[in-house]
């Protein structure tokens, strides 16, 4: 097995055209799987099971991931209102920011490196075995076989999971707010229907359409250009979780900002 | 197979073939032709790019210059769609058998006929089972390669690589990591698939023993080219130096 661009590049200019490099093959990936996913027969099996494999095998570290921020932040909130006599704002201060950025971008970082792992040693294993040159040898398309169903599972999957995150981190919150605050659960209940509008809820569900996509594309392109056998596939791996960490992150920056001046 | 086509008459040739990975020179100028019908093995040590050959010739892998024809048609210019009837003509045998882990043996060795023919269910099952009891493995069906051994996993995807009645099988080191019985059963199965259904085979192997059992002429890979092909008795008993210290030298890798 020859392992292509093995090792880090020296020099600068090496690495601006390995980046770039990386960038094109990601972009063209996620083009022929555009294209593939309007083509009929559409893989429906295929992306039930990814929606359970991606979604519902995900429901526990997300849940809890966000009842657990979404508690810490309470309690520390509500110390500091406190000192100017707000406690009981508490529950407004944490849902829009649940809402708004920890719900999705916690539940991206979650899912990034668990769904993103999994795919990634999945399709790495299937290259460095060549099961993905011999489903192209028998005349199928990898792309439509292993990338379709992984990102429309991917798509549907991170917003329905940020969405059960918002509610459940929002109902850890009314609680320990009772608990270690003292604030009244109907009072909570209240503010926070009142201040969490529509355009905090869309604006944060929004994204995480795109760091699904992101997410499970660039998981199956490590997947499948893995090389170089099982330490390859580890590689691979490991390269996934960094890589869809700094995009989520800094695609959440940019979205962010972009939607603000949309007015969302 | 077209019409007035005969067994003997060059049916792929590659021509002037050039490759490269990065700066490592796979081949330079590599010619070679195939007869339809019969068994060639290519011969050469281990990472001289033997099964790169392979790959080159069903468009995985795409040559940096040269010709392959398959009926004197060009393959190298042919994209994934194009390449479509040469792969259902064409058909691997991966080195470690490449199935599918998360399907059962039948719906792996069905995978060729759902992708290429419209099939029932039931004529689908029926080919499936014919063709793993020509490999020895019957009434496996609805086992997973999870639980086969190297032996049988390598005969199950044999019995994927010929179930579409391919005219050319692709064998990829088909007795490494196989135990003598495997690999003597491994190259028996080369030889009666070649018989039974008429394939032109071409097998990469670096096991001197299984190619002198399975090959009608052998190709010598040598320094990035094929330095020689010769009907397999005649090898055997070439007394050139060339081939001998080839010969000796593949002698010396057997485990």
């Amino acid at each position: 097995m020859i392992d292509e661009g093995a090792g880090a590049g020296g020099a600068l200019h090496e690495q601006v055209i390995q980046l770039l490099d990386y960038a094109g093959g990601v972009t063209r990936l996620a083009a022929a799987t555009l294209r593939r996913a309007l083509r009929r027969p559409f893989p429906a099996r295929e992306v039930v099971y990814q929606l359970e494999a991606i979604g519902i095998r995900s429901l526990a570290v997300v849940v809890l991931t966000a009842v657990f921020s979404s508690m810490v932040m309470t309690v520390q909130f509500a110390v500091q209102l406190a000192r100017f006599g707000a406690k009981e704002y508490v529950g407004s201060v944490v849902a829009v920011s649940l809402v708004r950025e920890l719900g999705p971008v916690l539940t991206a970082l979650m899912v990034g490196g668990r769904v993103g792992a999994g795919i990634a040693a999945e399709l790495g294993s299937m290259s460095v075995t060549e099961q993905i040159d011999a489903i192209r040898s028998m005349g199928a398309d990898p792309v439509r076989k292993l990338v379709v169903p992984r990102v429309v599972a991917g798509v549907v999957a991170l917003p329905l999971l940020t969405a059960l995150a918002n509610v459940l981190g929002v109902a850890g919150a009314m609680v320990i707010a009772r608990v270690s605050s003292d604030v009244n659960m109907t009072y909570f209940f209240e503010s926070t229907i009142h201040s969490v509008t529509i355009e905090d809820l869309s604006g944060g569900l929004l994204k995480t359409f795109f760091f699904g996509f992101s997410i499970t594309l660039i998981a199956c392109h490590q997947g499948i250009n893995t090389r170089g056998g099982t330490e390859g596939v580890g590689r691979s791996t490991t390269r996934t979780v960094v890589i869809t960490s700094i995009i989520t992150l800094i695609s959440d920056f940019i979205l962010t900002n972009i939607l603000l001046e949309l007015g969302l | 197979m077209i019409a007035g086509a005969q067994d003997g008459d060059p049916f792929i040739e590659f021509v002037g073939v050039k490759k490269r990975f990065g700066p490592k020179r796979i081949y330079e100028d590599l010619t070679l032709s195939i007869r339809r019908g019969e068994t060639l093995c290519i011969l050469g040590g281990s990472g001289t790019g033997k099964s790169v050959m392979l790959k080159l010739l069903i468009g995985l892998l795409k040559p940096d210059d040269g010709a392959i024809l398959v009926e004197k048609q060009d393959v190298v210019p042919l994209d994934e769609d194009a390449l479509l009837p040469v792969r259902r003509r064409i058909s691997m045998l991966f080195q470690g058998g490449a199935l599918f882990d998360s399907i059962t043996v039948a719906e792996n060795v069905a995978y060729p006929l759902r992708e290429h023919f419209h099939m029932s269910d039931s004529e689908i099952a029926a080919r499936v089972e014919e063709r793993l009891e020509m490999v020895g493995l019957p009434g496996i069906s609805e086992m997973k390669p999870d639980d086969l051994s190297g032996g049988m996993r390598k005969r199950v995807a044999l019995a994927r690589a010929i179930v579409a009645d391919p005219e050319v099988v692709l064998y990829d080191e088909p007795t490494t990591g196989l135990d003598p019985v495997n690999t003597r059963r491994i190259s028996e199965l080369i030889r009666s698939v070649q018989q039974r259904l008429h394939v032109t085979s071409i097998v990469v192997t670096h096991d001197l023993g299984s190619a002198y059992m399975v090959a009608d002429r052998l190709a010598m890979l040598h320094e990035r080219r094929i330095a020689a092909v010769l009907p397999t008795a005649e090898f055997r008993r070439c007394p050139e130096p060339a081939i001998r210290d080839f010969v000796s030298a593949m002698e010396e890798q057997q485990p």
